[in-house]
């Protein structure tokens, strides 16, 4: 810790080259991330900025802040993220065609415009160099931080707290979905396996599984793609692309469409627990 | 190095935060644009914090994270429930308020 | 030219109260009135004896008049003026206008013409309207027209004067369009209504002007502060007193309405457009004499505004082959001598009067005889189709042909006495004008002559044109009584003047004018009846010896211009009507274009804004998240600014 505080601390080469570094990186992520087509390509770069911005805390005195921007930012924070893209759609492709009219004319302005008010004021405000570390700012961080954070401004603290509780049972509730149907009991469960097209228990996933993509169908022994071998969701976002047998191999294609056998939408529903 | 450039770096991907949330359609990649600029405040804060030898600036930058997360939170948690009832994730298909 | 005598009533004295006989004179308005009341407010009812009480009204009424006039002449010669006050009908601030009878000299005449004339038109519209179902509502009318006569002649000050002048004007146009489903009578009710319009458009803007130059509207308050009055506003007063009367009067340039009055039944045409209501405007000017007396340019004007219409009439009788309208066209020309006469002053204001009554009975005598002739011979008028009526109607051609000496002023006939002193009074005035005015007399009673001895030819001389359905025959008694009387007063009247201006005498107290002893033949008279001689020899010629064609033959400028009223309606509708129609049909334009289209344009921009502005809601968040960055961007640039 102490090195890296060190290494901070100093205004060395060292320091200017990891910064001018990150910077590069972290600029063409960001640029990436607002140009990739893919949501999941978009959670990467903002992860790899994320994480650039930490290295740069560090460089800047703030130790504790760059391990909590990994751990709590990048690794909470977004992988949150990154569930959600898989519920919603991990590969679906963005029309990148713009539908509002100038819109990214005017975006694009108001964002030069933007940066140009920001570089007047900010070179207005002569930004000078670093102060020499207080005592305060000195070689504990850590210390320093949880003082200031306990005496001076413990009042936004246990406010930031009843909102993360609040914004906890929100969640909750926005999540929460009412039963419209009274939860089936096991021997109802049980009723309707034997009654119905699958007594015995289903194979477990892969046991069938012709490929290692989760969204390539397994065969009936009739040759016919099975269709609970593959998620609903994925069957519905695919459409045409899934439980198709590829003609050499390769992993989903989203726009070959010919020639490939269609999966039913399922329900939404899920049927078993 | 100086304090001067971070803020510069922090202008700068604050902008593009910007532009991404005007210009994409995707409601997730709007969200991750929005936690780009909050990410970008973050490093002026704690530009400004090296600057005066104050460590108010990290204890704010702190809190912005707190924040910022229980605004993921909560935004994801609508977005999964518009995404349910709407089979999409384009915010250009709420558009019934229209004239 | 005032005498003691004159001096005594000076204008400005206010008259005496009425006393004895003369305090009943509301009841020369209260008679008339509470016939037409009866005969308009009592409807179908009143049907059968209608006619009666509207016959029986005027003859009190002239009862009552002769007595006021004997009661007149027993007050010595200064107080003959009397004046009764019934109530006052305005007061507010300084504007005091009280409701007052005023009888003296000038205005008994008036009295006892338009009540005892009026009275012999009544009788004869019992006849002459006898096959009429409408006849309750004519007698109506003719009522209301005699209680408003009276009003305007008995009124103490110019505001009750002009309530009774529109009140003759409603009535004529009542009586004229009477036959109201006849459009071309309709149409010319309007006219004449129009045409007085413009008329009395002048007298309100004099009356206005008389109260904001001397705070007063009455007969006295105003004579009595004229002299104090800048020779502008007395010139302008005169100017717009002249401007009533030419319309009253059917004078230059208002005359166009009289010939199309003819449409009325005759009885109107004898009563109103004769006898009555066409002399208000010479009233006017002589009762006003004062305000002319103060002005001789609007003097001069009066002058030439007579004698230019006294031969306009003329002319226009001399074309003309209806009739009524070759008497019309007389009347006009009449009654220029008059408004000459009074043009002239003091000296001339007592023979306009004289001629003035004197025309009333001859000319209401030869309306009555034309309507004699019209009835008979199926409302016939053109005289191209009559023609030899003088054996089939003894009475009315006697009566007529009394009348029509009289007219052409032969002595001792009434009108010989009237006219000759006014040739004589005009070539007195002297100087250029003078001669110019009496030559005009002199043509127009040469003129005069010519077609009234037309009309004798064409009508009662000659053989028979007629329609092979007419038989005329003698009209009943009770038509011919009328015209006899009349007849009558057409030869007495001039036996009275010949006794020593006896009119003119009676009359100087209001006009102050003192005639001195006239020779009985003055060289203008001689003049005028060789011309008159002369003419009537000429006539003979053209329709005395000569058979009529009984279909009007192409004729060459004269003639032709006659026909069209030398032009009258054709100068009225390009100068007056045209532009006024162009000027309508453009503040229509204006209308509906500029103010309609303003305020369309306004409507329709705000509509057409609100329009593309709605626009700005796309219901598009990426929009909105726009606009709001955009706004954010300026913001910040505002800060920028303020802090640089």
């Amino acid at each position: 810790m102490s090195g890296v505080l060190a290494a901070g601390q100093a205004t060395s080469a060292g320091a200017s080259v990891t910064f001018w570094v990150l910077a590069v990186i972290s600029v063409a992520a960001g640029l990436g991330m607002v140009l990739a087509r893919r949501a999941v390509h978009c959670a990467v770069l903002l992860a790899v900025v994320m994480l650039s911005l930490a290295v740069l805390y560090a460089v800047a005195g703030a130790p504790f802040l760059a391990f909590v921007q990994i751990i709590v930012y990048t690794g909470a924070v977004l992988m949150l993220f990154l569930f959600v893209l898989m519920i919603v759609g991990v590969s679906a492709r963005d029309s990148m065609r713009e539908t509002i009219a100038g819109q990214r004319l005017a975006a694009g302005v108001a964002g030069i415009g933007l940066l140009v008010l920001l570089s007047l004021i900010v070179g207005h405000a002569a930004i000078g160099p670093a102060a020499p570390p207080s005592p305060q700012y000195g070689t504990n961080n850590l210390r320093g931080l949880a003082t200031l954070i306990f005496t001076r401004y413990v009042f936004p603290f246990e406010v930031t707290a009843a909102l993360l509780i609040t914004a906890a049972l929100g969640a909750m509730v926005l999540a929460h979905r009412e039963r419209t149907t009274p939860k089936p009991t096991q021997r109802e469960l049980s009723q309707q396996r034997v009654s119905g097209a699958h007594p015995s228990p289903l194979p477990g996933p892969g046991v069938f599984a012709r490929h290692n993509a989760v969204d390539f169908p397994a065969l009936l022994p009739d040759g016919t793609p099975a269709p609970l071998s593959v998620s609903p969701v994925l069957a519905r976002e695919r459409g045409s692309s899934a439980a198709q047998l590829p003609p050499g191999g390769g992993t989903g294609d989203d726009e070959g469409a010919a020639g490939r056998p269609q999966i039913a939408g399922a329900e939404p529903e899920e049927a078993r627990p | 190095m100086t304090p001067g450039s971070f803020v510069a770096l922090s202008m700068i991907l604050f902008v593009i935060g910007a532009v991404g949330v005007l210009v994409r359609r995707n409601a997730m990649v709007i969200f991750m644009c929005v936690e780009l600029m909050l990410n970008a405040v973050n490093l002026a804060f704690v530009a400004f914090a090296r600057l005066h030898a104050n460590l108010d600036g990290q204890v704010i930058a702190f809190f912005v994270m707190v924040v910022a997360a229980a605004e993921v939170v909560v935004g994801l948690a609508i977005l999964m429930a518009i995404f349910r009832a709407r089979r999409s994730a384009s915010v250009d298909e709420a558009n019934l308020l229209k004239y | 030219m005032t005498s003691s005598l004159a001096a005594a009533t000076a204008p400005g004295i206010a008259p005496l109260a009425a006393t004895g006989v003369q305090r009943g004179m509301w009841l020369l308005l209260a008679f008339p009135l509470a016939g037409a009341a009866i005969l308009l407010l009592g409807g179908r009812r009143t049907n059968r004896w209608g006619h009666w009480v509207g016959v029986a009204m005027p003859l009190a009424a002239f009862a009552y008049a002769v007595a006021a006039f004997a009661a007149m002449l027993g007050y010595p010669a200064g107080q003959r003026s009397r004046v009764l006050t019934l109530f006052t009908w305005i007061h507010v601030a300084r504007f005091n206008v009280p409701v007052g009878l005023q009888l003296d000299q000038l205005s008994i005449c008036f009295v006892l013409l338009t009540t005892g004339v009026g009275s012999l038109i009544h009788i004869f519209a019992v006849g002459y309207m006898a096959h009429d179902p409408e006849r309750r509502r004519f007698f109506g009318y003719m009522n209301l027209f005699v209680a408003s006569m009276l009003l305007l002649v008995l009124a103490d000050n110019y505001l009750v004067l002009y309530v009774g002048w529109e009140g003759v004007g409603l009535a004529s146009y009542l009586l004229i369009g009477f036959w109201q489903y006849k459009p071309a009578a309709a149409v010319a009710a309007k006219k004449a209504f129009v045409a007085n319009r413009v008329g009395d458009a002048g007298l309100s803007i004099a009356i206005m002007l008389m109260f904001a130059v001397f705070g007063s509207v009455t007969f006295t308050g105003v004579f009595g502060q004229a002299g104090k009055a800048s020779q502008g506003v007395v010139t302008a007063l005169g100017l717009l007193l002249l401007l009533g009367a030419c319309g009253k009067s059917a004078q230059l340039p208002l005359q166009s309405w009289l010939l199309d009055a003819m449409e009325g039944p005759t009885p109107v045409s004898a009563l109103i457009h004769a006898a009555t209501m066409v002399t208000a405007g010479v009233y006017l000017i002589v009762r006003s004499g004062p305000i002319f007396d103060l002005s001789p340019n609007a003097r001069l004007v009066v002058t030439i505004v007579g004698a230019a219409t006294l031969l306009f009439g003329a002319l226009i009788s001399c074309a003309k082959d209806d009739i009524k309208k070759a008497l019309a066209g007389s009347t006009m020309s009449q009654i220029g001598y008059m408004v000459l006469a009074a043009g002239l002053g003091p000296p001339g204001y007592p023979f306009a009067i004289a001629l003035l009554l004197a025309h009333g009975f001859f000319k209401a005598g030869l309306f009555l005889g034309a309507g004699s002739v019209k009835h008979e011979m199926n409302d016939e008028v053109d005289m191209r189709r009559l023609g030899g009526l003088r054996a089939v109607m003894p009475i009315t051609f006697v009566t007529f042909l009394t009348c029509y000496l009289a007219i052409i002023g032969i002595p001792p006939f009434s009108g010989f006495f009237a006219k000759d002193t006014i040739i004589d009074q005009a070539f007195s005035k002297g100087g250029t004008s003078g001669a110019i005015l009496g030559t005009a007399a002199l043509i127009g009673a040469g003129l005069t002559a010519f077609y009234m001895t037309r009309i004798m030819f064409m009508t009662f001389a000659g053989e028979r044109r007629w329609d092979p359905d007419a038989h005329p025959h003698e009209v009943p008694p009770i038509m011919t009584s009328p015209m006899i009387l009349l007849a009558v007063g057409a030869i007495a009247w001039g036996g009275y003047e010949i006794l020593g201006d006896r009119l003119a005498h009676f009359l100087a107290p209001v006009t102050g004018y003192q005639p001195p002893e006239p020779a009985v033949f003055s060289v203008a008279g001689i003049v005028a009846l060789v011309l008159v001689v002369a003419a009537i020899a000429l006539a003979w010629a053209m329709y005395g010896r000569r058979p009529v064609p009984a279909v009007a033959p192409a004729a060459r400028f004269p003639v032709t211009a006659g026909r069209r009223d030398l032009y009258g309606d054709a100068f009225n509708e390009s100068v007056l009507m045209r532009p006024g129609q162009w000027l309508t049909r453009l503040s229509v334009y204006f209308d509906n274009r500029g103010v309609d289209g303003l305020v369309n344009t306004i409507a329709a921009t705000v509509g057409g804004t609100s329009g593309r502005v709605r626009r700005v809601q796309t219901g598009f968040v990426r929009s909105y998240a726009l606009s709001m960055f955009v706004g954010a961007v300026l913001l910040v640039g505002a800060f920028l600014l303020v802090r640089i």
